[in-house]
This record gives structure tokens, sequence and C-alpha cells, in this order.
């Protein structure tokens, strides 16, 4: 691992740390105005989470 | 077959029967006149790696953990240099296929002599040697020996085989029961577990993915992917450490097969949408039309990766943390770092739990979004 391999490892985890803050935080959102549909916005969630985790870690193994 | 009415415990202790059946290759019990000879000579430009310190050693060893390997090591004593485990068939065909012991190879440590040919194991992959065991490298430290075509049975073929096992008696025995008792039965026995787990694959997963009318044709598909998965991910957590599915061939086995089920499975206006998309300016499909085609790739290859990523990844956290009990030992006295280790890799265990569950239901769902994308029936009246 060189440096320039785990600065770009952080900018990835930064970026995909922001992303799912943010994934969650709507889900919250619209969880707490809807509760009775809470079930589908986890689902629609969780899809959403893995499509950036993939990418995340595409990224991270790619520059490994 | 009547055990399989049997609950859990009953079929987890027939797995563990068959495991000794994979150490039946020994030395002494072996089809193929095999010699050893030993390597004393270490000496020259060696590049057996001896770790020095304790965090090379540890890092040496969560890699070795994170591979395939061609034996079960469960310990090793390191004063005698005496490996607890058993051994597993290597089967390679190098002008005729041969079958020997892994013990023959002694962890990398001996030549192996198999009818008059050398072979040694060096970082997991075997190589064509002469009778010291030399291996030659380029200038990037790649070893340019001679591979042999290997078909051995590994640690991951194992763990394979133990899924296939598990599953095979799982599922026939809960077949079973709708032939015997109609389908509108209540299951007894370990069935009662899998039907709420079938159910919830069919109800969450597939009807409203892939669509009411043809997820049916699905589903046999679906359910495999998701229970193998579910169980190889299991089993990677049993102190077996068999890391199968943080294995990047397997992933990318299963994520072909969603490939090309995909495929095979899309109708003309999935098609369409790919090569020509309708309702939009003729440059724009001229565009549209390899980034579309990059997406059909993109799709299983990132269904590849983070099967692997995740599963690898936490692995290396559970032994990392388990190091701990080794590196801090002068900071927070032999029993705090225990207990910090414990309490630790006790909280990641339990997330690895979630994990190995979610891992499967992701593959699953994005399995069937992407299946129902490709049989979906579009209405072109409305706007687009």
């Amino acid at each position: 691992m060189t440096i320039p391999n785990l600065v770009g490892a952080g900018l990835i985890v930064i970026g995909g740390g922001l992303g799912l803050g943010k994934i969650g935080g709507s889900a919250m959102d619209a969880i707490a105005r809807q509760p009775e549909a809470a079930g589908k916005i986890q689902t629609a969630m969780i899809i959403i989470g893995a499509l950036l985790e993939g990418l995340a870690f595409g990224a991270l193994i790619l520059g490994a | 077959m009547v055990f399989l009415r049997k609950s859990l415990p009953v079929i987890l202790a027939c797995a563990f029967a068959f495991a000794p059946l994979f150490s039946f290759a020994n030395t002494d019990a072996d089809s193929v006149q095999v010699t050893t000879t030993s390597l004393e000579n270490h000496s020259g430009d060696h590049h057996a790696e001896e770790p020095q310190s304790k965090k090379e050693k540890i890092n040496a060893y969560i890699e070795h953990h994170l591979q395939d390997s061609h034996d079960f090591t469960f310990f090793s004593d390191e004063e005698t240099g005496k490996h607890y485990g058993f051994s597993l068939p290597v089967i390679i065909y190098d002008n005729g296929l041969k079958v020997f012991s892994s013990s023959k190879f002694h962890h990398g440590e001996t030549v192996a002599e198999v009818e008059g040919n050398f072979y040694k194991l060096y970082h997991g992959k075997i190589y064509k040697t002469d009778a010291a065991g030399t291996i030659e490298y380029d200038e990037a430290h790649h070893p340019t020996n001679a591979k042999v075509l290997d078909f051995s049975i590994t640690k991951n073929v194992v763990g394979l085989l133990i899924a296939c096992v598990l599953l095979f008696l799982m599922f026939a025995g809960y077949a079973r029961q709708f032939k015997k008792r109609g389908s509108n039965a209540i299951p007894t026995g370990f069935a009662r577990v899998l039907e709420p787990l079938v159910l919830y694959v069919r109800d969450e997963i597939a009807r409203p993915n892939i669509g009411e009318k043809k997820y049916k044709k699905f589903m046999p598909y679906l359910l495999t992917v998701f229970f193998l998965i579910w169980l190889l991910n299991l089993l990677g957590l049993t102190p077996m450490g068999i890391n199968v599915t943080g294995n990047i061939a397997v992933t990318m086995c299963l994520a072909l097969f969603t490939f090309f089920v995909t495929q095979f499975s899309g109708n003309k206006d999935y098609w369409k949408h790919i090569f020509w998309m309708p309702g939009v300016p003729v440059p724009m499909k001229i565009v549209l039309m390899p980034i579309e085609i990059l997406g059909m790739f993109t799709k299983p290859f990132s269904l590849m990766i983070r099967l692997f990523a995740n599963i690898t990844a936490g692995h290396a956290v559970v032994m990392g943390l388990i190091a701990i009990v080794f590196l801090f030992q002068q900071q927070l006295s032999v029993g705090g770092s225990i207990g910090i280790s414990f309490v630790l890799t006790l909280f990641i265990s339990v997330i690895e739990l979630l994990v190995a569950f979610l891992q499967a239901f992701i593959f699953t769902m994005l399995s069937s979004l992407f299946i129902g994308m490709a049989v979906e029936e579009h209405h072109h009246d409305d706007h687009h």
C-alpha cells in the first residue's frame, strides 16, 4: 500500500459515507412522514445502499 | 432418509461426520507412488518469507486465511514447526491426471515427487520444479516456473460440497413433505424453518420485482442462489474458516449465472431499450447505445465485487480484531487485551451474521431486479 493508494481509499470512504448518510437520512425522514410505508422504504433504501456499496467496493478493489 | 425429519443438530452432525472423509488421503494409503524430498538448503537468495515481527506474521496469517488452500490447517506449533489439521487430495493434470495427497507438500516446505516429476506449493499455487525445488522469479518477483492444471479438492471446494450436501438434505426433506401430505399442510421438523424463508423470497423478492405473471419461472434460480450464498456465508463464520464467498472466482460464477439468466430471458423490449432507445432523438440514441451495452456488463460485475468484497472485508476485520490479543499485550496486559478482543470480535461477529443474510438477500434482490427489467412488458402509448 503506497501513500496515493491510501489517500484514494480515504477519499472513496468519504464519498461512500456521504452517500450512505444521505440515503439513510432521507429514508428516516420518509419513514417518519409515512410510518405505514416503512417496509417499502427500507427495501428501496437497502437496494440503493447496495448499489452504492458495489460502486465503492469496485473502486477500492481496482485501486488496491 | 428417515433422519431428514429430525432436527438441525442431526443434520449438522452429519455435515461434520462428512468432514473426515476428506482427510482420507494420507501417505500410506495412496495409489500414486510419491516420495518427499526435504528442503534443507533453504539458503542462497531464498524468497521464503520468514515474517520477522509480530505484525508481519499476523498480516501473513490473515492473507493466508483469505485465500484458498490445499489443506485445512487449524493451528500450527511454531517451535516444532508442526501444523495441525488435515490434508486434502490434490488432482493435477500434467501429461496425465495425477492424484495425491497435499500432505506431500508439507505446507509448501518440501517438494513432492510424483512419477518422476517434482511439484512445489508456492503461495497456494502448484509449480513444476526440479528435485531441489528451485523457484525462479522474474523482475516483478513472480515465479516463472511452469504451472500445472490444478483440479484439486481445495478448501473452497470442500466448503461448496458441504453446502451442496446440506442444501440437498434440507430441501429434499422439505419437498418430500409436500408429496406426502399435500401442499397445504403445515410442514414439520426442519422444514418449518425453511418454509417462511422460501415464502419470503417468493413474496418479498421475486413477486414485486419480476411481476405476478412471470416470477414462477425464476423461482428455482433465485431460491438456489439465496440459500447457497447464505449457507456459504454462514459456513465462513464457523471455526473451519472456509472463505468460499470471499473467493472472487466463486462470486464471478454466481454473477455470470445471473448475467446469462437475464440475457436469455430478455424480451424484445429489453433489447430495443439497449440498442435503439425509443422515445429519444436519434443522436441521443447513438450516445445511449454504448452506455446501455456497458450497463449489461457492469450490473453482474458489481454483483461479483459486492459479495466478494463484503465477505473478504468481514473476515479480515474479524481476524484483525482477534490479533489484538497478540499485539496489545504490553499496553493492556494479557487479560485486558483478551477481554477487549473478545468484546470487539463478538460485536463484529454478530454484525457479520447480519451481513451474511443481507448479502444473500441483496444478491437475490438485485438478480430478480435485473431479471424483472429484462422481462418487463412496456406500454409505449404513454410518455417515456
